[in-house]
């Protein structure tokens, strides 16, 4: 081979001969150095804690929802559209109030997304009607001609598997997602409520149980805590048959359930300022 | 050096296997992406199949040309640089084979798992976490081997080439680990150890990487072996690789940062990893000069060798991508840029242009060598080069038009200082754009198919003993 040059020996007072002859020196060399950016840009943000002010109205998903969630991932929805909206002024025209970190501080994984092939979705809550929803989720270009979006015929038809929503919800409740018990061992009452397949029945329940839950910032609680100040209206659980058949649940609920809740949980207030970047700062001044 | 000796000496029946499998890989790979990128031209190609809509289609495109073929020819061209560089065997044989057996189980699984919608959700790291179990004892298993052979050199320095390889096998294995952490809810399902700005941090803190190691320290690595080694040149300037591998090393673990500007991640971070996207010019060039220099005096062969010709471009590339790299981490052109199909663009002049044809030309390299024969049609191989290149340069000007026009569409106001553009007006823009890049996909794929067909008929005549071997200056 055209035999690479021996080395230079010192380069610049460092005795590079020597780094380049050892495999152990030159491995302990490059081990620690890659090591270097990751731990200084990332792990700050775990202690300090105005990197995820939190805000009031942010909660975190009901079973029904938290099935959706699990839907969108599945379906690779994330892969066309993203649920981060930058502070410009044709994105908050577009889409609304740039999104705060505390918005999804209850999203393992994050949805943020990289690609907008279709809009932003983080403030898609309330935006359309349930009908609107049903048809564009069976045949989108029905709706909108120019779309490219696949037609997802097969989520109205599929039955809502939720033998893994109380694991889940326990997974979560381990990693801080202020679950309690009694919010896990309620499960499928609040799912079926929220469905408005059970006539009505569990709906209060569901309310008290998850419209005023906040985030016990660090430390895990087995109570809800009410951090929220008195005046705080919280925005009400949507309840209802979202794919317009209340006789069962389907996947289509769940999605629906969750696509109408993006977003929503925030009250913006006119005349307020929001940081959502900066270390060291409120939330809202 | 005699063939038989060689045979001995370096144990190439492992590369080989590798070799083969990563064009298999190149085809599947480039096969599937001109699918996704035709549902976008046409949803109608999804045809309401769920296994095959694009949100679950696409991220086994991205698995198998990463995973599948650019990690195939890493493990092969590794294997075979590292045995020439320190002209000591493979150490470890067995345990090399069972990080190869290993790593085509995990692309075994990753086909049969991704379209059932059996994911992370994570980008370029959407395998659930039993399958990251598999491609990291494969990796494991890679690295000691890899390692144990450099220990057993020859001589007394250690190529630059493998200086890269070593970077690459540590960075990647922390952020394999780190991105994958996760608590699973069963075998189908499972969620990440972080959420919102963190699960976003770790993430791109892999995503860059991946890119930064996988694809690029693993793959200058190659470049470092191949690119001497076939114009029969000493590489240019051994200051400047020392330089650019310490500055290179150091530098690319910063900037994942650039892919969360103006979102809700902190500003310093973003501030940071934009000022380190501009300095990673530096080293990036210092490699891709590196690399050029070393051409000179055997400028003539591109006239002639078309494998040559591939790497050459692959690192005119890898300059554009690299280039274009820290222009996009500036936050000014990000906020133009992030959403729209330009990134698409950027990594595409990356992964296609970079990636796969540095690839390519080590690939026809090493089947010409290990099998000791000319490639069966030289013809081919120089058509194979214009196919790809053509597709490559569709591919990424379609996308530079369709992202820009996006990005502008999105931006635009009238006098009045309304939208100009409803959201589907852009994606009705978009459409000549997407079908022109699907047109740009299905040559790359072509030239794949090409390749293929030129490799196997080249063995079939070796094993007939047609085949016209290796000049000895060719070997040399
Ligand atoms: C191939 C990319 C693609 C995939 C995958 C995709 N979408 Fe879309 N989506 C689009 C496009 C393009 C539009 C804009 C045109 C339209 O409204 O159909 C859109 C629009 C939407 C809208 C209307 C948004 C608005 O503000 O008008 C919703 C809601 C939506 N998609 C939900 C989903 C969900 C839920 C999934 C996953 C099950 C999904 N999309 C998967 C491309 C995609
Ligand atoms: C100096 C070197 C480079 C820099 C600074 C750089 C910078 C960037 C930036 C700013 C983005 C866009 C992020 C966004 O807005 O979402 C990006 C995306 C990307 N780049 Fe590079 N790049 C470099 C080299 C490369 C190379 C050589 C490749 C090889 C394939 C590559 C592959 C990718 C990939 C795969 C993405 C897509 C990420 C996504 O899915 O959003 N990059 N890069």
């Amino acid at each position: 081979m055209s035999e690479y040059k021996k080395g230079g020996g010192m380069i610049r007072g460092i005795p590079h001969d020597t780094i380049e002859q050892s495999l152990p020196i030159l491995a302990v060399f490059v081990a620690i150095l890659v090591a270097v950016g990751g731990i200084v840009e990332i792990v700050p943000s775990y202690y300090l804690d105005d990197a995820e002010p939190a805000v009031e109205g942010v909660r975190p998903y009901t079973p029904l929802e938290l099935e959706g969630y699990a839907i969108y991932r599945r379906e690779g929805c994330f892969l066309c559209h993203s649920q981060m909206i930058r502070p410009f002024r044709d994105e908050k025209e577009r889409y609304g109030h740039f999104s705060l970190a505390a918005e999804s501080g209850f999203d393992h994984n994050y949805q943020w997304g990289s690609k907008r092939t279709g809009p932003d979705l983080a403030r898609l809550g309330g935006k359309y009607t349930d009908a609107w929803h049903i048809q564009h989720m069976r045949a989108p270009r029905s709706v909108v001609p120019e779309s490219v979006m696949p037609n997802y015929l097969w989520l109205e038809e599929n039955k809502l598997d939720t033998s893994k929503t109380k694991r889940r919800m326990e997974v979560l409740a381990m990693m801080n997602v202020p679950y309690s018990p009694d919010d896990i061992a309620n499960w499928e009452v609040d799912l079926k409520a929220q469905a408005a397949v059970d006539d009505g029945e569990g709906e209060d329940a569901l309310r008290t149980r998850y419209e005023r839950k906040v985030w016990a910032m660090g430390e895990k609680q087995d109570e809800d805590v009410t951090t929220w100040t008195d005046s705080f209206e919280p925005t009400p659980i949507n309840v209802r048959a979202f794919d317009g058949d209340a006789s069962d649940v389907t996947e289509l609920d769940a999605l629906i359930a969750y696509l109408q809740m993006l977003g929503k949980s925030v009250h913006f207030e006119e005349g307020v300022d929001y940081y959502h970047d900066k270390f060291g700062q409120p939330y809202r001044k | 050096m005699s063939s038989v000796a060689e045979k001995e000496q370096y144990n190439y029946d492992i590369v080989k296997f590798c070799v083969i499998v990563g064009i298999l890989m190149g085809v599947v790979g480039t096969a599937i992406g001109t699918w996704i990128a035709s549902e976008l031209a046409f949803p109608i190609m999804n045809f309401d199949i769920a296994e095959i809509s694009f949100g679950r289609l696409r991220p086994v495109h991205t698995n198998t040309v990463i995973f599948g073929f650019g990690g195939f020819l890493l493990y092969g061209a590794g294997l075979y640089m590292v045995q020439h560089c320190t002209h000591a065997r493979v150490r470890l044989e067995k345990l090399a084979w069972t990080a190869i057996a290993l790593w085509l189980v995990a692309m075994l699984c990753v086909w049969a798992t991704l379209p059932l919608g059996i994911t992370q959700a994570k980008e370029y790291h959407e395998a659930e976490w039993w399958i990251d179990l598999i491609m990291a004892a494969s990796w494991v298993c890679f690295t000691i081997s890899f390692l144990a052979t450099i220990a057993a050199r020859k001589m007394s320095h250690i190529y630059v080439g493998l200086w890269f390889f070593i970077s690459m096998l540590f960075m990647v294995t922390y952020i394999f680990v780190f991105n994958g952490l996760c608590i699973p809810v069963d075998m189908t399902f499972s969620y990440s150890a972080y959420s919102g700005i963190h699960d976003a941090m770790t993430q791109w803190w892999w995503g860059h990487n991946a890119v930064g190691f996988f694809l690029t320290a693993g793959f200058i690595g190659v470049m470092y072996y191949f690119v001497p080694k076939h114009a029969n040149r000493p590489i240019y300037s051994y200051r400047l690789s020392v330089l650019h591998f310490w500055s290179l090393t150091f530098l690319y673990v910063w900037v994942g940062a650039h892919h969360l500007h103006y979102t809700a991640t902190p500003d310093w971070t973003l501030s940071l990893g934009a000022g380190m996207s501009i300095a990673l010019i530096f080293p990036s060039w210092g490699g891709m000069i590196n690399g050029m220099m070393t051409m000179s005096g055997a400028w003539d062969k591109l006239r002639t060798d078309p494998v040559m010709r591939f790497m050459v471009v692959a690192l005119a590339f890898y300059g554009m991508s690299t280039f274009e790299g820290p222009l996009m981490g500036t936050k000014s052109v990000n906020a133009l840029s992030h959403y729209t199909d330009w990134t698409i663009g950027h990594v595409h002049s990356g992964a296609l242009g970079w990636n796969a044809m540095i690839a390519i030309g080590a690939m026809y390299h090493m089947i010409t060598r290990m099998w000791n024969t000319e490639m069966w049609s030289a013809k081919l191989v120089n058509m194979h080069f214009w196919v790809h290149l053509t597709g490559a340069v569709l591919y990424i000007t379609a996308m530079w038009g369709s992202g820009v026009l996006q990005g502008l569409m999105w931006r635009a106001f009238d006098e009045y200082g309304n939208l100009v553009y409803t959201f589907a007006d852009s994606v009705a823009a978009m459409h000549p754009f997407y079908a022109l890049r699907a047109t740009g996909g299905f040559l790359v794929f072509c030239g794949f198919c090409i390749m293929l067909y030129n490799t196997l008929k080249t063995i079939s005549a070796v094993k007939a003993g047609t085949n016209v071997t290796l000049t000895a200056e060719a070997r040399a």
